[in-house]
């Protein structure tokens, strides 16, 4: 203790770096407990209000309606189209606004041109140009794909002007100093750098993809969970169906979410 | 004179401000000879970083050129390294794999047998696979100063590299840069505002005025080498301190630290 004070060289701070708490981790546990509570509450408001199913069912008849759909196999080309879309729309959103991003932001001039063009597009509710794209591309897949695309291009362009330029100067002067090709700059600097920041616009951009292909579908479509919610609510108000399509969503979105958790965790290892 | 390693000849240099043009530096000629350690001190805002940065080939000078080896210099020289402020390691990289940069970027690949021996020379041992955040300021300096010298620069520029360590591990960075030093012998242009640690480590000092910079003095430190060896702040250090610092008081300008 005194021979630490009289000699306070500071490089004896930092401890041997393989020694990390370890941590009983209970947080896993929130979800499930958290989706019962909400099951019971579901079923007491049924209950006690006394509810007609068409406006709420009760969980059992919506579980009911669910393994139907599964056992029939009726679910999975909702899920499968649905999937897709989002996927497809997702990859290339992403690749338009990554290869722009890292353009604009090697280039400010270009930039501060484009900014208003960009601003007014992202003023424009994607959402609300669906029917058109619709009109144009037809109902079938490429509608949706475009839909969704557009409204995860904005949040990835911009997290990843913001993650290029994130870069310290001096990173960039080591890199000069040390002759790296454009090449080695990208690889070795900008990517490992900008991927931080750039996974937050993934784990915005996936889920609004999500949002892009169920909204296509809502114009106009015959399969797709946004198409079977349609059909729910056409004709026979299924409001159980409507139950089942809506939770698969979000199951769909919290599984193509945690994936890019995993892919994150994957790859920027290096912040905590 | 025009013989050395680096030949300054009336270098100017000025930026541009929103508020009009900025001069940091005017009419410099100096010379660095080869294998001379040279300490380049002044206030801020003498522009001794900008004059670091024209030798490192990352800024252009205004006026005036700079020779390299008889040739003026475009870009940046192929053997010379960089050792900045900021340790400026790269935080997805471990200590090793940051040391072995410079190796890899060239394509000499990640040679461990120069880099395990090195991490022991600037006193890491055992903190090869650490990660840059998992060390203190003083130990990630050692990482920038090992990676500086992995390459075996013929010139090494040194930006006040020790400024923002506390001043006992400045002078132990000291004695282990020159102990570093004795071995290859580099040619150093080392800049600092601390005159003790400038005098400590150097054979020449150049001291320059404030904004804008013009040489204010040369001078020679006849102590004998090999220095990490003898007392920082002995009598024969003193006098040599003393020496600029009144040069700065007579200036009436803000003195440097010291």
């Amino acid at each position: 203790m005194f021979q630490e004070q009289l000699h306070p060289r500071s490089h004896v701070r930092a401890t041997a770096p393989t020694q990390r708490k370890r941590r009983v981790r209970t947080d896993w546990l929130t979800l499930p407990i958290g989706a019962l509570a909400l099951l019971m509450l579901w079923q007491l408001v049924v209950m006690v209000g006394d509810i007609p199913a068409f406006i709420l069912p009760a969980p059992r008849k919506v579980a009911q309606s669910f393994a139907e759909m599964i056992s029939t196999g009726r679910l999975w080309p909702h899920v499968g189209v649905t999937l897709f879309e989002t996927l497809a729309g997702f990859a290339i959103g992403f690749a338009v606004a990554t290869v722009v991003g890292y353009a604009l932001a090697k280039r400010p001039h270009a930039e501060r041109a484009v900014a208003p063009w960009l601003v007014a597009m992202q003023a424009v509710p994607i959402v609300a140009l669906a029917p058109l794209l619709v009109s144009w591309l037809g109902v079938g897949l490429a509608s949706k794909i475009a839909v969704s695309a557009l409204i995860v291009f904005f949040p990835i362009l911009i997290n990843t002007i913001i993650g290029v330029r994130s870069v310290d100067q001096e990173w960039h002067e080591l890199l000069s100093v040390l002759h790296a090709t454009r090449w080695q700059r990208f690889r070795h600097l900008e990517l490992p750098a900008a991927l931080p920041v750039l996974f937050g616009g993934i784990k915005l951009g996936i889920t609004l993809a999500v949002v892009g292909a169920v909204v296509g579908e809502f114009i106009g479509a015959r399969t797709g969970l946004g198409a079977l919610i349609n059909i729910a609510r056409g004709g026979f108000y299924d409001t159980a169906l409507l139950f089942v399509a809506l939770i698969t969503l979000a199951l769909m979105a919290l599984a193509l979410y945690s994936a890019v958790v995993l892919l994150e965790r994957l790859l920027v290892r290096w912040r905590r | 004179m025009r013989d050395g390693l680096i030949v300054a000849d009336h270098l100017s240099h000025q930026f541009q401000k929103r508020d009009g043009r900025v001069s940091a530096l005017r009419d410099i000629s100096l010379t660095v000879a080869s294998g001379e350690f040279l300490a380049i001190v002044g206030p801020s805002g003498s522009g001794k970083s900008t004059l670091l940065r024209l030798f490192a080939g990352l800024l252009q000078p205004s006026e005036g050129c700079i020779l390299y080896h008889g040739a003026p210099l475009t870009g940046t020289p192929p053997d010379i390294s960089v050792v900045f402020q900021k340790p400026a390691l790269l935080p997805w990289r471990t200590v090793a794999d940051n040391i072995a940069l410079p190796l890899q970027l060239s394509g000499e690949g990640s040679a461990q047998q120069r880099i395990a021996p090195l991490i022991e020379a600037v006193g890491l041992h055992g903190f090869g696979a650490a990660m840059p955040h998992e060390l203190s300021g003083g130990m990630q300096q050692r990482v920038s100063l090992a990676r500086a010298l992995v390459s075996q620069p013929r010139l090494l520029l040194m930006d006040e590299p020790f400024a923002a360590l506390d001043m006992m591990l400045r002078g132990e960075m000291n004695r282990l840069l020159l102990g570093l030093w004795e071995e290859t012998r580099p040619t150093v242009v080392f800049v600092t505002h601390d005159l003790h640690e400038a005098v400590f480590l150097a054979d020449r000092v150049i001291a320059l005025s404030p904004r804008p910079g013009r040489v204010l003095r040369e001078l020679a430190i006849e102590l004998p080498r090999p220095r990490h060896t003898i007392e920082r702040y002995g009598h024969d250090v003193q006098p040599y301190v003393e020496q600029l610092g009144a040069l700065y008081e007579r200036l009436g300008s803000r003195e440097p630290a010291s």
